[in-house]
């Protein structure tokens, strides 16, 4: 299966969101959005990715 | 002699009169010193996509060892699907329900979309967040925050980055004296402390900026001196200026003057 994760192509072994996370590397804090919607933590181990979803991980920078 | 007075937002006390943004700066060092130095106990942050995972790391670790209380921004967002999605991100990372709701209608000026941002802060708002709206010093729309609950309301000198300062002073004036039991915070365009201590002046609780401590020659200095301007504007506003006058009156008394009319 093929993704797109912050903006790069990723080709998974599991179609499980919090295996693709894994996967992808990310570090604590973040928070996830699938195709521009955000999906909660709790149901990150439950969630399952189709094809082509584009994945954004965003983590705290800095701000004005 | 008046006493210290805090400002309450959302039921929280502060005693600072400064809000201060944490990007921009030269370096990571250079950001906590100017931080501190302001005296601010509220700094605003944003999310972005995760880069280096150990860069942000080290971000969130600086501004988690400030001990300040933490404003989530939604900068760069320009629809309301945006606006909430990132919005709700930002209450997952951060564990806060405040948000400083940006939501850009034109990127020339960076000016909020009004129409949009009232459509967002409704939805926010009967999710639970405290919402902190970045707006333009419109009276009407101001006012349209309000009775949508927001308890404070974030009305700009001028555009973000300009550094001009507060470009329409008459219409910040009418939003304060329409809207007397708002927090009201001047947000984006302050370029030096004597606009602080303006908005300060004009009975705004506080004035939130970044641009004009970061990208000062000396960022920590410059964060000392509005510290002493927000002080100082807020001592202004307590003590009731005087009442302005088109005649001059003469501050030495002119009884007893001698040589008075003679010739």
């Amino acid at each position: 299966m093929d993704i797109i994760i912050n903006g790069k192509e990723l080709t998974l072994t599991s179609s499980e969101l919090k295996q693709c996370l894994i996967e992808y590397g990310a570090k604590a804090p973040f928070s996830v959005a699938i195709n521009g919607q955000f999906v909660p933590q709790e149901q990150h181990a439950n969630y399952t990715l189709n094809d082509g979803d584009c994945i954004d991980v965003l983590s705290p920078i800095q701000g004005g | 002699m008046l006493p210290p007075d805090n400002i309450t937002i959302y039921g929280e006390q502060f005693s600072s009169r400064l809000l201060i943004g944490s990007a921009l700066y030269p370096s990571p060092a250079t950001m906590t010193k100017a931080i501190n130095a302001s005296g601010a106990d509220i700094v605003t942050v944003s999310l972005r996509r995760q880069q280096s995972a150990a860069a942000g790391d080290d971000f969130w670790q600086l501004i988690k060892n400030t001990g300040l209380k933490v404003l989530p921004n939604t900068a760069g967002c320009h629809s309301v699907k945006e606006v909430i999605n990132l919005a709700k991100m930002c209450r997952e990372v951060f564990a806060t329900d405040w948000i400083k709701l940006e939501l850009i209608g034109d990127d020339y000026n960076l000016q909020p979309d009004p129409f949009a941002l009232l459509e967002a802060t409704e939805i926010l708002i009967k999710d639970g967040f405290k919402v902190l709206p970045y707006c333009t010093d419109d009276l009407v729309l101001c006012q349209r925050l309000d009775e949508l609950g927001c308890e404070v309301l974030m009305p700009w000198g001028a555009p973000i980055g300009t550094g001009k300062g507060l470009l329409n002073s008459y219409n910040l004036k009418a939003i304060r004296e329409r809207l007397p039991n708002s927090t009201l915070i001047v947000d984006a365009g302050l370029g030096l402390p004597s606009h602080a201590c303006q908005a300060l002046e004009l009975g705004y609780d506080a004035v939130l900026l970044n641009s004009a401590i970061a990208g000062a020659g000396c960022p920590i200095t410059m964060g000392r001196a509005f510290k002493a301007a927000v002080e100082a504007g807020r001592f202004a506003y307590n003590a009731k200026a005087m009442p302005e006058k088109d005649v001059a009156a003469p501050s030495t008394p002119t009884m007893g003057m001698p040589f008075w009319h003679q010739t």
